[in-house]
């Protein structure tokens, strides 16, 4: 290899490292993760909404063919959210709008994230994988009110 | 060593003929899928005359038809003619119409079960949705097709590696090797899938299935199949287009480590399309995350190497300064067509691969999962170097082995660099619209961009447009290639017997490089990784996933059974 070319492999391994490290710093001390594996919650087959705490909540919601259950949720502005997700039937998904939420519901598993809506306003979810013929009708809305409860 | 000459039998020529034409009119019908569904995102139709008002049906043969068959069929193609032409080695014929017939007739099946609605399952076919078990076989099929050609070339690699000892294989060798190393390992996993889980079950002998187990599956053989789709464009890139634009590979040994680093990276990585799924540790998603980013590495060293030859080629025609030789290229030389397919890939795969990097960057693929920024991204890979250097290969080779002189040129010549704008402008306005929030595989038109709609999102609204105008330039583009592709077909042959040449690159810089020599312990590594990284997570995936599902229709939220 000539000098060049051991220059471009060495910035672009460089490049890498400090995309991984990007990632890592994101993950360390911002806490942003993606999904895990969960294990602890037992399976559920309707949707339930309870506050644990001053600020938090728990959401279990179950997808279906065609709509989200819930499908419209209101909470105050502050609100920090348990949110558990999973499918009745086939493959949905979801992302929340200006949110970092995307989670896929998969019938036979429970996907989990914490979300925490510190603005008010309306944010849609619309369900992200083909989940059959009304598929582009599957949407719902976190409503942020503020002031609060 | 280049352009030399070499005579195939006529039986092996109508052969490579029939597997680029028939795989083309399949890929015209996906693209006017495309087109549709530009069309019906827009809001603008609510029906089209070939598939009704059934936009998912649309989506599924425009995924099958034109990422699975077209890509499957051109690359067994390339390989059939590229490597018995760079070992002078004659194909065995019984053996590549074994594979050609599997693969016609499983595609036609898989094709047909599509058109009459009875596989709506999209091209990545995850249960509980199902397909009619005719689609399974007929993948499955085109599967085993593409297995049994390669039964031709193993051992006339083997023979040629005994009776030339101590030298190198070619360059184009290597890399249809590395294609299907890769393809073989991966399509393993997807026979798995489908012949274990999803025909049995199809067919109703078993009455539930893992789906968390099935995606995971799918995606041990989904995410190589990019690079499956990608590497018969890199041999073009690294053995024809130094060539054709008048200059030498840079250097020999980078293709041959890029080639060799392909075959260890390409399948660890799977699980980096599930980031956002139930069931699988995080910390196995970081894993996988971090070997995409290596895979990363052989296609920076690409760029490097191809545009270094580039400006060795330029130069040498004259160019001056720091960036004259890009002035120098052959762009826009009727005689030189085929490099016009080549160059644009390139340039938009530029964007394509830092869109990739983006998705692979573990939590930030919250902000694009599933979003419509994802099909912005893959048709900046499989419908642009892919597909591009898959246009141009076709048309070389049809008219190499039919013996035709390639007809409307211009056209030909043309076609890339408006597909090109058209990509550029539909992928702009799905990437953008992915990140606000615009769902991928999604029929907008009908809800989200539908004014009467309690769904509408008036501001995605500039961004689908914006898909239309794509869509509509890059049928044009595609539209001038098919007629100037059929009219080559269709015209007179040449006079005399038909001899194939390739512009074949000889190297600026030759090192021996004997690490580079041997795909055996990069095979070795490879599986070693690929056992590391799938352990845990089909572990995971067994272990938190509950219950079994039984399958469903796309019509109804009740089950079939």
């Amino acid at each position: 290899m000539d000098k060049s070319e051991k220059l471009a492999l060495s910035l672009s391994g460089l490049l890498l490292v400090v995309f991984f490290g990007a990632i890592m710093y994101a993950a360390m001390a911002k806490n942003i993760e993606v999904p895990t594996c969960i294990t602890d919650m037992d399976p559920f087959t309707t949707d339930t909404l309870f506050q644990t705490g001053p600020d938090s909540y728990e959401l279990q919601m179950v997808a279906r063919m065609w709509a989200f259950q819930p499908s419209t949720v209101r909470l105050p502005v502050g609100s920090t959210v348990d949110l558990y997700v999973t499918s009745q039937d086939i493959i949905h998904g979801f992302k929340i709008e200006r949110h970092n939420v995307n989670l896929m519901a998969i019938p036979g598993a429970i996907n989990y994230i914490r979300v925490t809506f510190d603005k008010p306003g309306e944010f849609l979810f619309a369900c992200h994988e083909f989940c059959g013929a009304a598929h582009h009708t599957m949407a719902g809305r976190f409503i942020i009110e503020e002031g609060g409860s | 060593m280049s352009e030399e000459a070499f005579r195939f039998s006529k039986s092996n020529r109508t052969l490579i003929a029939v597997l680029l034409i028939i795989p083309m009119v399949l890929l015209f019908i996906g693209v006017y899928g495309g087109l549709m569904q530009t069309l019906f995102r827009a809001g603008i139709i609510q029906s089209d005359p070939f598939v009704g008002g059934d936009y998912y049906k649309g989506l599924t043969f425009h995924g099958v038809l034109n990422a699975i068959v077209f890509t499957t069929f051109f690359a067994v193609a390339f390989a059939n003619a590229l490597i018995p032409y760079s070992l002078k080695k004659a194909l065995n014929s019984k053996v590549a119409w074994t594979s050609g017939i599997l693969m016609l007739v499983g595609s036609v099946m898989a094709a047909i079960m599509t058109m009459i609605g009875e596989a709506t399952v999209l091209y990545t076919f995850y249960p509980p949705l199902k397909a009619h078990p005719l689609f399974y076989i007929g993948l499955t099929l085109l599967v085993v097709g593409s297995w049994v050609a390669s039964a031709n070339w193993v051992p006339m690699y083997l023979t040629w590696r005994k009776e030339n000892p101590g030298k190198k294989t070619p360059m184009a060798v290597v890399g249809l090797f590395t294609t299907f190393i890769v393809w073989f390992i991966a399509t393993l996993a997807v026979a798995v899938e489908i012949l274990f889980m999803l025909l049995p079950w199809s067919l109703g002998l078993v009455d539930e299935i893992n789906v968390m187990l099935a995606r995971t599956l799918f995606w041990f053989f989904g995410h190589p199949l990019v690079y499956f789709w990608l590497l018969p464009a890199y041999v073009m890139y690294y053995v024809f287009m130094p060539k054709i634009s008048g200059g030498k590979l840079y250097s020999d040994m980078a293709g041959r480590l890029v080639f060799m680093m392909f075959v260890v990276f390409s399948i660890p990585v799977g699980t980096h399309h599930q980031y956002m799924d139930p069931a699988i540790s995080s910390q196995w998603k970081l894993l996988h995350g971090i070997f995409t980013f290596a895979v990363a590495l052989p296609s920076l060293i690409t760029a490097f190497t191809l545009a270094a030859s580039l400006e060795y080629s330029g130069k040498k025609n004259g160019g001056k300064g720091l960036f004259g030789w890009m002035w120098k290229q052959p762009y826009f030389d009727k005689e030189k067509w085929f490099f016009a397919y080549l160059i644009t890939g390139l340039l938009i795969f530029i964007f394509g691969g830092i869109g990739g990097i983006i998705n692979a960057s573990y939590q930030m693929n919250t902000i694009v999962h599933n979003t419509a920024w994802v099909p912005g991204h893959f048709h900046l890979t499989v419908a642009g170097p892919v597909m591009l250097a898959f246009l141009g290969g076709s048309l070389y080779l049809i008219s190499q082995f039919m013996n035709k002189e390639v007809r409307l040129k211009t056209w030909a010549l043309f076609s890339p660099y408006i597909y090109t704008i058209g990509l550029l402008i539909m992928s702009y306005g799905l990437k953008i619209g992915g990140l606000m929030g615009m769902p991928r595989r999604t029929n907008t038109g009908a809800s989200y961009a539908n004014p009467d709609s309690i769904l509408y999102q008036a501001d995605w609204m500039v961004y689908i447009n914006l898909t239309v105008v794509g869509g509509v330039i890059m049928f044009i583009g595609i539209v001038m290639y098919i007629a100037s592709f059929f009219t080559t077909v269709f015209s007179k042959s040449k006079e005399g017997e038909p001899v194939v040449t390739f512009p074949i690159s000889e190297p600026l810089h030759d090192e021996p490089a004997p690490w580079l020599r041997n795909f055996k312990p990069y095979i070795v590594i490879a599986i070693i990784l690929i056992v590391l990284s799938y352990t845990p997570v089909i572990y995971d995936v067994l272990q938190a996933t509950y219950g079994g599902s039984p399958p469903f229709s796309p019509d109804s939220p009740v089950p079939l059974r």
